[in-house]
Protein backbone atom coordinates (compact mmCIF):
# COMPACT_ATOMS: atom_id res chain seq x y z
CA UNK A 1 0.00 0.00 0.00
CA UNK A 2 1.20 3.15 -0.73
CA UNK A 3 -0.26 6.74 0.14
CA UNK A 4 1.25 9.66 -1.75
CA UNK A 5 0.25 13.24 -0.74
CA UNK A 6 0.42 16.77 -0.89
CA UNK A 7 0.38 19.13 1.29
CA UNK A 8 -0.02 22.47 0.59
CA UNK A 9 -0.36 26.22 2.30
CA UNK A 10 0.89 29.74 3.58
CA UNK A 11 4.31 30.11 4.61
CA UNK A 12 3.75 29.43 8.34
CA UNK A 13 1.24 27.35 8.75
CA UNK A 14 2.94 24.78 9.60
CA UNK A 15 2.65 22.93 6.17
CA UNK A 16 6.25 21.63 6.07
CA UNK A 17 6.22 20.11 9.84
CA UNK A 18 3.12 18.53 9.74
CA UNK A 19 4.44 16.32 6.86
CA UNK A 20 7.77 15.65 8.73
CA UNK A 21 5.79 14.57 11.88
CA UNK A 22 3.84 11.81 9.48
CA UNK A 23 6.57 10.94 7.75
CA UNK A 24 8.13 10.58 11.21
CA UNK A 25 5.15 8.72 12.22
CA UNK A 26 5.73 6.18 9.19
CA UNK A 27 9.59 5.70 10.10
CA UNK A 28 7.96 4.31 13.22
CA UNK A 29 6.06 1.84 11.93
CA UNK A 30 8.78 0.35 9.77
CA UNK A 31 7.30 1.86 6.55
CA UNK A 32 9.28 3.02 3.67
CA UNK A 33 8.74 7.33 3.77
CA UNK A 34 9.59 10.06 1.36
CA UNK A 35 9.25 14.19 2.25
CA UNK A 36 9.90 16.34 -0.39
CA UNK A 37 9.74 20.01 0.12
CA UNK A 38 9.02 22.45 -2.16
CA UNK A 39 12.16 24.35 -0.93
CA UNK A 40 12.35 27.70 -3.22
CA UNK A 41 12.45 31.09 -1.91
CA UNK A 42 9.84 30.51 0.75
CA UNK A 43 8.66 32.69 3.38
CA UNK A 44 6.10 33.65 5.86
CA UNK A 45 2.77 34.27 3.88
CA UNK A 46 4.09 32.81 0.94
CA UNK A 47 3.15 29.61 -0.62
CA UNK A 48 4.54 26.26 1.01
CA UNK A 49 3.99 22.53 0.35
CA UNK A 50 5.73 19.65 0.99
CA UNK A 51 5.16 15.75 -0.58
CA UNK A 52 4.92 13.04 1.25
CA UNK A 53 4.89 9.55 0.41
CA UNK A 54 4.13 6.17 2.53
CA UNK A 55 4.07 2.91 1.68
CA UNK A 56 5.32 -0.63 2.28
CA UNK A 57 7.63 -0.84 -0.65
CA UNK A 58 10.43 1.21 -1.81
CA UNK A 59 9.61 4.66 -2.95
CA UNK A 60 10.41 5.46 -6.03
CA UNK A 61 9.44 8.94 -7.83
CA UNK A 62 9.76 11.21 -4.68
CA UNK A 63 8.45 14.01 -7.15
CA UNK A 64 4.79 13.56 -8.40
CA UNK A 65 2.06 14.71 -11.36
CA UNK A 66 -1.16 13.36 -8.96
CA UNK A 67 -1.82 12.52 -5.40
CA UNK A 68 -3.91 9.95 -3.72
CA UNK A 69 -4.81 12.62 -0.94
CA UNK A 70 -4.31 16.72 -1.27
CA UNK A 71 -4.42 18.69 1.72
CA UNK A 72 -4.94 22.67 0.86
CA UNK A 73 -4.91 25.10 3.66
CA UNK A 74 -5.61 28.01 1.13
CA UNK A 75 -6.81 29.45 -2.15
CA UNK A 76 -3.53 29.32 -4.52
CA UNK A 77 -3.28 25.70 -2.83
CA UNK A 78 -6.86 24.43 -3.71
CA UNK A 79 -6.73 25.75 -7.26
CA UNK A 80 -3.40 24.20 -7.76
CA UNK A 81 -3.60 21.10 -6.57
CA UNK A 82 -7.21 20.18 -6.73
CA UNK A 83 -6.96 18.77 -10.09
CA UNK A 84 -4.13 16.97 -9.26
CA UNK A 85 -5.94 14.10 -6.86
CA UNK A 86 -6.18 11.01 -8.72
CA UNK A 87 -9.91 9.70 -9.46
CA UNK A 88 -11.74 8.97 -6.64
CA UNK A 89 -8.86 10.39 -4.15
CA UNK A 90 -9.55 12.76 -1.08
CA UNK A 91 -9.27 16.12 -1.00
CA UNK A 92 -9.45 17.63 2.65
CA UNK A 93 -9.85 21.57 2.73
CA UNK A 94 -9.49 24.27 5.39
CA UNK A 95 -12.57 26.29 4.78
CA UNK A 96 -10.93 30.20 6.03
CA UNK A 97 -10.58 32.05 3.71
CA UNK A 98 -11.82 29.64 0.85
CA UNK A 99 -14.36 32.00 -1.19
CA UNK A 100 -14.40 29.29 -4.38
CA UNK A 101 -14.73 25.55 -3.09
CA UNK A 102 -13.90 22.52 -4.75
CA UNK A 103 -16.08 21.23 -7.42
CA UNK A 104 -14.96 18.30 -8.44
CA UNK A 105 -17.75 14.86 -8.40
CA UNK A 106 -14.84 12.15 -8.59
CA UNK A 107 -12.99 12.25 -5.86
CA UNK A 108 -14.22 12.49 -1.80
CA UNK A 109 -13.80 16.18 -0.19
CA UNK A 110 -14.07 17.11 3.79
CA UNK A 111 -13.56 20.05 4.90
CA UNK A 112 -11.92 21.03 8.38
CA UNK A 113 -12.60 24.21 9.48
CA UNK A 114 -9.01 23.98 11.76
CA UNK A 115 -8.35 27.48 11.52
CA UNK A 116 -11.52 28.73 13.12
CA UNK A 117 -11.45 26.23 15.69
CA UNK A 118 -7.94 26.75 16.74
CA UNK A 119 -8.37 29.90 16.84
CA UNK A 120 -11.71 29.35 19.37
CA UNK A 121 -10.00 27.16 21.46
CA UNK A 122 -6.56 29.19 21.43
CA UNK A 123 -4.52 26.42 20.01
CA UNK A 124 -3.56 28.17 16.86
CA UNK A 125 0.40 26.65 17.61
CA UNK A 126 -0.99 22.98 17.22
CA UNK A 127 -3.49 23.76 13.86
CA UNK A 128 -1.69 22.06 11.57
CA UNK A 129 -2.50 18.90 14.28
CA UNK A 130 -5.73 19.65 13.76
CA UNK A 131 -5.33 19.28 9.97
CA UNK A 132 -3.30 15.73 10.69
CA UNK A 133 -5.90 14.75 13.02
CA UNK A 134 -8.49 15.22 9.79
CA UNK A 135 -6.51 13.14 7.51
CA UNK A 136 -5.76 10.11 10.13
CA UNK A 137 -9.33 10.23 10.41
CA UNK A 138 -10.30 9.98 7.01
CA UNK A 139 -6.89 7.78 5.97
CA UNK A 140 -5.67 6.00 9.40
CA UNK A 141 -2.40 5.74 7.43
CA UNK A 142 -0.25 5.69 10.60
CA UNK A 143 -1.93 4.86 14.33
CA UNK A 144 -1.86 7.86 16.88
CA UNK A 145 0.31 6.19 19.06
CA UNK A 146 3.24 6.17 16.08
CA UNK A 147 2.41 10.03 15.87
CA UNK A 148 3.29 10.48 19.73
CA UNK A 149 6.13 8.24 19.68
CA UNK A 150 7.38 10.51 16.26
CA UNK A 151 6.62 13.39 18.56
CA UNK A 152 9.02 11.93 21.22
CA UNK A 153 11.79 11.49 19.58
CA UNK A 154 11.87 14.77 17.61
CA UNK A 155 10.81 16.93 20.17
CA UNK A 156 13.51 18.15 22.23
CA UNK A 157 13.37 16.95 25.81
CA UNK A 158 11.90 20.73 27.13
CA UNK A 159 9.51 20.89 24.67
CA UNK A 160 7.47 17.00 25.98
CA UNK A 161 5.21 18.97 28.12
CA UNK A 162 3.19 20.28 24.81
CA UNK A 163 2.98 16.28 23.51
CA UNK A 164 -0.68 16.27 25.57
CA UNK A 165 -1.74 19.56 23.29
CA UNK A 166 -0.60 17.92 20.08
CA UNK A 167 -2.54 14.79 20.83
CA UNK A 168 -5.77 16.99 22.11
CA UNK A 169 -5.27 18.62 18.54
CA UNK A 170 -5.11 15.60 16.62
CA UNK A 171 -8.42 14.10 18.55
CA UNK A 172 -9.97 17.59 17.56
CA UNK A 173 -9.34 17.00 13.86
CA UNK A 174 -10.45 14.20 13.70
CA UNK A 175 -13.81 15.08 15.76
CA UNK A 176 -14.52 18.17 13.76
CA UNK A 177 -13.60 17.06 9.72
CA UNK A 178 -16.77 16.78 7.57
CA UNK A 179 -17.31 14.91 4.17
CA UNK A 180 -18.90 17.31 1.73
CA UNK B 1 24.58 -6.97 17.36
CA UNK B 2 23.45 -3.53 18.19
CA UNK B 3 19.89 -2.73 16.86
CA UNK B 4 20.49 -0.40 13.45
CA UNK B 5 20.39 2.98 13.72
CA UNK B 6 17.49 4.15 11.41
CA UNK B 7 17.06 8.03 11.62
CA UNK B 8 14.31 10.00 9.24
CA UNK B 9 17.01 12.86 7.23
CA UNK B 10 17.52 15.12 4.12
CA UNK B 11 20.07 14.16 1.96
CA UNK B 12 22.51 17.42 2.66
CA UNK B 13 22.51 16.30 6.36
CA UNK B 14 22.87 12.80 5.63
CA UNK B 15 26.19 13.58 3.87
CA UNK B 16 27.75 15.80 7.15
CA UNK B 17 26.61 12.48 9.31
CA UNK B 18 28.30 9.98 7.45
CA UNK B 19 31.56 12.13 6.90
CA UNK B 20 31.90 12.43 10.77
CA UNK B 21 31.52 8.78 11.02
CA UNK B 22 33.75 7.86 8.32
CA UNK B 23 36.83 9.64 9.87
CA UNK B 24 36.65 12.41 7.83
CA UNK B 25 39.49 15.00 8.96
CA UNK B 26 38.80 18.38 7.69
CA UNK B 27 35.32 20.02 5.62
CA UNK B 28 36.14 23.56 4.35
CA UNK B 29 33.08 25.12 2.81
CA UNK B 30 30.98 28.03 1.86
CA UNK B 31 27.42 28.32 2.01
CA UNK B 32 24.94 28.26 -1.02
CA UNK B 33 21.41 27.07 -1.07
CA UNK B 34 20.35 23.71 -1.59
CA UNK B 35 23.53 22.48 0.13
CA UNK B 36 24.21 24.86 3.05
CA UNK B 37 22.60 22.20 5.75
CA UNK B 38 26.04 20.08 5.02
CA UNK B 39 27.84 23.03 6.70
CA UNK B 40 25.04 23.48 9.16
CA UNK B 41 24.87 19.65 10.14
CA UNK B 42 28.54 19.80 11.07
CA UNK B 43 28.57 23.19 12.99
CA UNK B 44 25.38 21.55 14.99
CA UNK B 45 27.16 18.51 15.51
CA UNK B 46 30.36 19.97 16.51
CA UNK B 47 32.68 17.44 15.59
CA UNK B 48 35.63 19.20 16.48
CA UNK B 49 34.63 18.33 19.99
CA UNK B 50 34.15 14.61 19.41
CA UNK B 51 36.15 12.94 16.32
CA UNK B 52 38.73 15.88 16.51
CA UNK B 53 37.49 17.19 12.58
CA UNK B 54 38.19 20.30 11.53
CA UNK B 55 35.05 22.26 9.91
CA UNK B 56 36.03 25.53 8.77
CA UNK B 57 33.30 28.20 6.65
CA UNK B 58 36.11 29.79 4.29
CA UNK B 59 35.63 33.13 3.20
CA UNK B 60 35.02 31.45 -0.35
CA UNK B 61 34.55 28.58 -2.60
CA UNK B 62 38.00 29.37 -3.89
CA UNK B 63 39.86 29.31 -0.20
CA UNK B 64 37.92 26.29 0.11
CA UNK B 65 39.21 24.42 -2.44
CA UNK B 66 42.80 24.91 -1.91
CA UNK B 67 42.30 24.39 1.41
CA UNK B 68 41.11 21.25 0.78
CA UNK B 69 44.36 20.94 -1.28
CA UNK B 70 46.46 22.07 1.82
CA UNK B 71 45.06 19.48 3.46
CA UNK B 72 44.97 16.52 0.88
CA UNK B 73 49.22 17.18 0.30
CA UNK B 74 49.48 16.25 3.87
CA UNK B 75 47.06 12.89 3.34
CA UNK B 76 44.53 13.85 5.13
CA UNK B 77 40.98 12.70 4.50
CA UNK B 78 39.45 15.73 3.42
CA UNK B 79 36.74 17.69 1.40
CA UNK B 80 34.34 20.70 0.69
CA UNK B 81 30.59 20.68 -0.88
CA UNK B 82 28.82 23.19 -2.71
CA UNK B 83 26.60 23.99 -5.26
CA UNK B 84 26.98 24.90 -9.51
CA UNK B 85 28.17 27.99 -9.51
CA UNK B 86 30.51 27.51 -5.98
CA UNK B 87 31.45 24.35 -7.71
CA UNK B 88 32.75 26.33 -10.87
CA UNK B 89 34.44 28.70 -8.61
CA UNK B 90 36.50 25.60 -7.44
CA UNK B 91 37.28 24.55 -10.94
CA UNK B 92 41.06 25.54 -10.88
CA UNK B 93 41.49 24.00 -7.72
CA UNK B 94 39.99 20.56 -8.54
CA UNK B 95 42.55 20.67 -11.87
CA UNK B 96 45.51 21.75 -9.65
CA UNK B 97 44.10 18.30 -7.49
CA UNK B 98 44.07 16.06 -10.05
CA UNK B 99 47.28 17.40 -11.53
CA UNK B 100 49.08 16.62 -8.28
CA UNK B 101 47.17 13.59 -7.44
CA UNK B 102 45.90 14.44 -4.62
CA UNK B 103 42.48 12.38 -2.82
CA UNK B 104 39.60 14.71 -1.48
CA UNK B 105 35.96 14.39 -1.80
CA UNK B 106 34.45 17.23 -3.36
CA UNK B 107 30.16 17.14 -3.17
CA UNK B 108 28.23 18.96 -5.85
CA UNK B 109 24.15 19.26 -5.21
CA UNK B 110 23.15 20.98 -7.95
CA UNK B 111 21.28 22.99 -9.15
CA UNK B 112 19.70 24.69 -12.67
CA UNK B 113 21.91 27.16 -14.43
CA UNK B 114 23.75 28.44 -16.70
CA UNK B 115 25.09 31.63 -14.12
CA UNK B 116 23.11 31.56 -10.69
CA UNK B 117 20.35 30.42 -12.58
CA UNK B 118 18.01 28.70 -9.81
CA UNK B 119 18.18 27.09 -6.54
CA UNK B 120 16.10 24.34 -7.44
CA UNK B 121 17.23 20.72 -8.83
CA UNK B 122 19.19 20.39 -12.01
CA UNK B 123 21.39 18.03 -14.05
CA UNK B 124 22.92 20.12 -15.82
CA UNK B 125 26.47 20.01 -14.87
CA UNK B 126 27.13 16.22 -16.02
CA UNK B 127 29.06 17.75 -18.92
CA UNK B 128 31.42 19.68 -16.21
CA UNK B 129 32.01 16.63 -13.65
CA UNK B 130 32.55 13.87 -16.30
CA UNK B 131 34.24 15.64 -19.43
CA UNK B 132 36.84 18.06 -17.28
CA UNK B 133 35.60 21.42 -15.94
CA UNK B 134 38.96 22.57 -15.25
CA UNK B 135 41.96 22.79 -17.79
CA UNK B 136 43.80 19.94 -18.79
CA UNK B 137 43.47 16.26 -19.41
CA UNK B 138 41.78 14.75 -15.95
CA UNK B 139 38.89 12.97 -14.67
CA UNK B 140 37.33 12.96 -11.98
CA UNK B 141 35.51 9.60 -9.96
CA UNK B 142 31.83 10.57 -9.76
CA UNK B 143 29.55 8.75 -7.92
CA UNK B 144 25.82 9.94 -8.06
CA UNK B 145 23.33 8.94 -5.36
CA UNK B 146 19.87 8.30 -6.29
CA UNK B 147 18.39 8.18 -2.12
CA UNK B 148 19.52 10.14 1.40
CA UNK B 149 20.79 6.38 2.01
CA UNK B 150 23.35 6.48 -0.69
CA UNK B 151 24.31 10.25 0.20
CA UNK B 152 25.29 8.84 3.33
CA UNK B 153 27.25 5.55 1.58
CA UNK B 154 28.63 7.73 -1.23
CA UNK B 155 30.88 9.59 1.20
CA UNK B 156 33.45 6.66 2.47
CA UNK B 157 33.24 4.95 -0.76
CA UNK B 158 34.13 8.40 -2.47
CA UNK B 159 37.35 8.59 -0.16
CA UNK B 160 38.55 5.25 -0.50
CA UNK B 161 38.48 5.45 -4.20
CA UNK B 162 40.15 8.45 -4.34
CA UNK B 163 43.02 7.46 -1.79
CA UNK B 164 43.36 3.86 -3.98
CA UNK B 165 43.83 5.97 -6.96
CA UNK B 166 44.95 9.09 -5.24
CA UNK B 167 42.69 11.29 -7.47
CA UNK B 168 39.53 13.73 -6.54
CA UNK B 169 36.21 12.02 -6.07
CA UNK B 170 33.35 13.75 -6.58
CA UNK B 171 29.64 13.13 -5.00
CA UNK B 172 27.43 14.75 -7.86
CA UNK B 173 24.05 15.29 -6.50
CA UNK B 174 21.10 17.76 -6.79
CA UNK B 175 18.95 19.90 -4.99
CA UNK B 176 16.16 17.55 -4.80
CA UNK B 177 18.41 14.28 -3.27
CA UNK B 178 19.85 16.92 -1.40
CA UNK B 179 16.46 18.26 0.12
CA UNK B 180 14.37 15.59 0.35
CA UNK B 181 13.91 13.08 3.79
CA UNK B 182 14.29 9.99 3.47
CA UNK B 183 15.21 6.73 6.11
CA UNK B 184 19.04 6.34 6.50
CA UNK B 185 20.72 3.61 8.05
CA UNK B 186 24.26 5.81 9.14
CA UNK B 187 27.11 4.04 8.55
CA UNK B 188 29.03 2.70 12.18
CA UNK B 189 31.90 5.15 13.23
CA UNK B 190 35.31 4.55 11.97
CA UNK B 191 38.56 6.40 13.67
CA UNK B 192 40.00 9.13 11.77
CA UNK B 193 43.86 7.37 10.63
CA UNK B 194 46.70 8.24 13.34
CA UNK B 195 49.64 10.37 11.85
CA UNK B 196 51.94 6.79 11.88
CA UNK B 197 48.62 5.79 9.83
CA UNK B 198 48.75 8.60 7.49
CA UNK B 199 52.45 8.49 6.92
CA UNK B 200 52.59 4.28 5.95
CA UNK B 201 49.20 4.34 3.69
CA UNK B 202 50.57 7.66 1.85
CA UNK B 203 54.31 7.91 1.71
CA UNK B 204 53.94 10.09 -1.30
CA UNK B 205 52.20 12.97 1.31
CA UNK B 206 53.79 15.85 3.05
CA UNK B 207 53.87 14.24 6.83
CA UNK B 208 56.97 15.89 7.51
CA UNK B 209 60.43 14.21 6.53
CA UNK B 210 61.74 11.84 9.07
CA UNK B 211 65.29 10.96 8.57
CA UNK B 212 66.73 10.95 5.12
CA UNK B 213 64.04 9.86 3.00
CA UNK B 214 63.48 12.48 -0.07
CA UNK B 215 61.73 15.06 0.06
CA UNK B 216 57.90 14.43 -0.93
CA UNK B 217 56.98 17.53 -3.22
CA UNK B 218 53.22 18.23 -4.22
CA UNK B 219 52.95 19.63 -7.38
CA UNK B 220 51.05 20.13 -10.65
CA UNK B 221 53.84 21.97 -12.52
CA UNK B 222 56.90 20.36 -14.32
CA UNK B 223 57.77 23.06 -16.78
CA UNK B 224 59.99 19.98 -19.19
CA UNK B 225 57.48 18.77 -21.80
CA UNK B 226 58.92 15.20 -21.88
CA UNK B 227 58.58 14.76 -18.15
CA UNK B 228 55.12 16.50 -18.46
CA UNK B 229 54.08 14.06 -20.63
CA UNK B 230 55.25 10.96 -18.79
CA UNK B 231 53.13 12.30 -16.20
CA UNK B 232 49.94 12.45 -18.39
CA UNK B 233 50.71 8.83 -19.70
CA UNK B 234 50.87 7.50 -15.95
CA UNK B 235 47.95 9.24 -15.17
CA UNK B 236 46.48 8.21 -17.92
CA UNK B 237 46.98 4.72 -16.74
CA UNK B 238 45.02 4.98 -13.70
CA UNK B 239 42.35 6.55 -15.42
CA UNK B 240 42.18 3.18 -17.39
CA UNK B 241 42.91 1.16 -14.71
CA UNK B 242 39.73 3.11 -13.26
CA UNK B 243 37.72 2.27 -15.82
CA UNK B 244 38.16 -1.42 -16.10
CA UNK B 245 37.81 -2.00 -12.36
CA UNK B 246 35.31 0.94 -10.72
CA UNK B 247 32.59 1.06 -13.08
CA UNK B 248 29.38 0.67 -10.79
CA UNK B 249 25.41 0.55 -11.71
CA UNK B 250 21.87 -0.67 -10.83
CA UNK B 251 19.63 -2.36 -13.36
CA UNK B 252 15.89 -2.44 -12.79
CA UNK B 253 13.86 -4.62 -14.75
CA UNK B 254 15.74 -5.28 -17.92
CA UNK B 255 15.83 -8.79 -18.41
CA UNK B 256 12.23 -8.78 -20.93
CA UNK B 257 12.95 -4.74 -21.55
CA UNK B 258 12.02 -4.02 -24.87
CA UNK B 259 12.85 -0.30 -24.05
CA UNK B 260 15.78 1.11 -21.70
CA UNK B 261 15.71 4.67 -19.68
CA UNK B 262 19.27 5.47 -18.96
CA UNK B 263 18.79 7.62 -15.69
CA UNK B 264 20.93 8.81 -12.95
CA UNK B 265 20.06 10.67 -9.84
CA UNK B 266 16.80 11.57 -8.78
CA UNK B 267 15.92 10.98 -12.79
CA UNK B 268 16.79 7.49 -11.98
CA UNK B 269 13.50 7.43 -9.33
CA UNK B 270 11.56 9.45 -11.24
CA UNK B 271 11.91 6.61 -13.78
CA UNK B 272 11.38 3.88 -11.87
CA UNK B 273 7.77 5.31 -11.15
CA UNK B 274 7.48 6.02 -15.34
CA UNK B 275 8.81 2.01 -15.35
CA UNK B 276 5.47 1.24 -13.00
CA UNK B 277 3.25 3.52 -15.25
CA UNK B 278 4.55 2.33 -18.60
CA UNK B 279 4.18 -1.49 -17.65
CA UNK B 280 0.61 -1.09 -16.32
CA UNK B 281 0.05 -0.03 -20.35
CA UNK B 282 2.17 -2.82 -21.61
CA UNK B 283 5.25 -1.29 -22.80
CA UNK B 284 8.07 -3.31 -21.75
CA UNK B 285 10.49 -0.80 -19.77
CA UNK B 286 13.38 -1.13 -18.15
CA UNK B 287 16.30 0.87 -16.46
CA UNK B 288 20.00 1.18 -16.45
CA UNK B 289 21.01 3.72 -13.57
CA UNK B 290 24.93 4.54 -13.57
CA UNK B 291 26.01 5.09 -10.38
CA UNK B 292 29.59 5.61 -11.45
CA UNK B 293 29.00 8.42 -14.20
CA UNK B 294 32.85 8.10 -14.68
CA UNK B 295 33.92 4.97 -15.03
CA UNK B 296 30.59 5.54 -17.34
CA UNK B 297 29.16 1.99 -17.53
CA UNK B 298 29.44 1.86 -21.31
CA UNK B 299 30.16 -2.05 -21.86
CA UNK B 300 26.97 -2.47 -20.22
CA UNK B 301 24.81 0.08 -22.11
CA UNK B 302 25.89 -1.33 -25.28
CA UNK B 303 25.19 -5.20 -24.26
CA UNK B 304 21.93 -4.10 -23.23
CA UNK B 305 21.87 -1.89 -26.53
CA UNK B 306 21.55 -5.11 -28.57
CA UNK B 307 18.71 -6.31 -26.87
CA UNK B 308 16.35 -3.34 -26.86
CA UNK B 309 14.33 -1.35 -29.33
CA UNK B 310 15.09 1.89 -28.27
CA UNK B 311 16.80 3.61 -25.32
CA UNK B 312 15.42 7.12 -23.70
CA UNK B 313 18.47 9.22 -21.41
CA UNK B 314 16.34 10.92 -19.13
CA UNK B 315 18.16 13.50 -17.32
CA UNK B 316 17.19 17.02 -15.52
CA UNK B 317 19.25 19.06 -18.46
CA UNK B 318 19.36 19.61 -22.03
CA UNK B 319 20.77 16.33 -22.68
CA UNK B 320 24.06 15.51 -21.86
CA UNK B 321 24.64 12.32 -20.83
CA UNK B 322 22.91 10.82 -24.29
CA UNK B 323 26.06 11.89 -25.79
CA UNK B 324 28.03 8.87 -23.99
CA UNK B 325 24.82 6.66 -23.93
CA UNK B 326 25.11 7.08 -28.46
CA UNK B 327 28.61 6.54 -28.02
CA UNK B 328 28.22 3.56 -25.97
CA UNK B 329 25.88 1.92 -28.75
CA UNK B 330 27.79 3.07 -31.44
CA UNK B 331 24.37 4.43 -32.83
CA UNK B 332 23.26 1.36 -33.64
CA UNK B 333 19.76 1.32 -31.70
CA UNK B 334 18.18 4.63 -31.55
CA UNK B 335 18.77 7.04 -28.48
CA UNK B 336 16.31 9.77 -27.54
CA UNK B 337 16.46 12.34 -24.90
CA UNK B 338 14.18 13.54 -22.43
CA UNK B 339 14.22 16.32 -19.65
CA UNK B 340 13.28 19.23 -18.45
CA UNK B 341 15.55 22.53 -17.50
CA UNK B 342 16.08 24.98 -15.39
CA UNK B 343 14.97 23.63 -12.13
CA UNK B 344 11.73 22.25 -13.20
CA UNK B 345 11.68 18.55 -12.55
CA UNK B 346 9.95 15.97 -15.01
CA UNK B 347 6.83 14.54 -13.82
CA UNK B 348 6.22 10.60 -14.23
CA UNK B 349 3.22 10.82 -16.82
CA UNK B 350 4.63 13.44 -19.23
CA UNK B 351 8.07 11.06 -19.18
CA UNK B 352 5.37 8.23 -20.46
CA UNK B 353 4.06 9.88 -22.95
CA UNK B 354 7.56 10.28 -24.36
CA UNK B 355 8.03 6.82 -24.29
CA UNK B 356 4.51 6.13 -25.90
CA UNK B 357 6.17 8.32 -29.09
CA UNK B 358 9.10 6.13 -29.07
CA UNK B 359 7.60 2.85 -28.78
CA UNK B 360 5.10 3.63 -31.59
Amino acid sequence: MTHEIIISGFGGQGVLSMGKILAYSGLMEDKEVTWMPAYGPEQRGGTANVTVIVSDEPVSSPILSSYDTAIVLNQPSLEKFEPKVKPGGTLIYDGYGINVPPTRKDIHVYRIDAMDKAAEMNMIKVFNMIVLGGLLKVHPIVSIESVLKALRKTLPERHHHLIPMNEEAIRLGMDIIREQ
Amino acid sequence: MAEKEITLMKGNEAIAHAAIRCGCDGYFGYPITPQSEVLETLAAEKPWETTGMVVLQAESEVASINMVYGGAASGKRVMTSSSSPGISLMQEGISYMAGAELPALIVNVSRGGPGLGTIQPSQADYFQTVKGGGHGDYRLITLAPASVQEMADFVDLAFELAFRYRNPAMILSDGAIGQMMEKVVLPPFKPRRTEEEIAKECPWATTGRIGMRKPNIITSLELRSEEMEIINLRIQAKYREIEEKEVRFEEYMTDDAEYLIVAFGSAARIAKKVIAIAREQGMKVGLLRPITLWPFPTRRIAELGKKVKGILSLEINAGQMVEDIRLAVECKVPVQWYGRLGGIIPEPEEVVEQLKKMTL
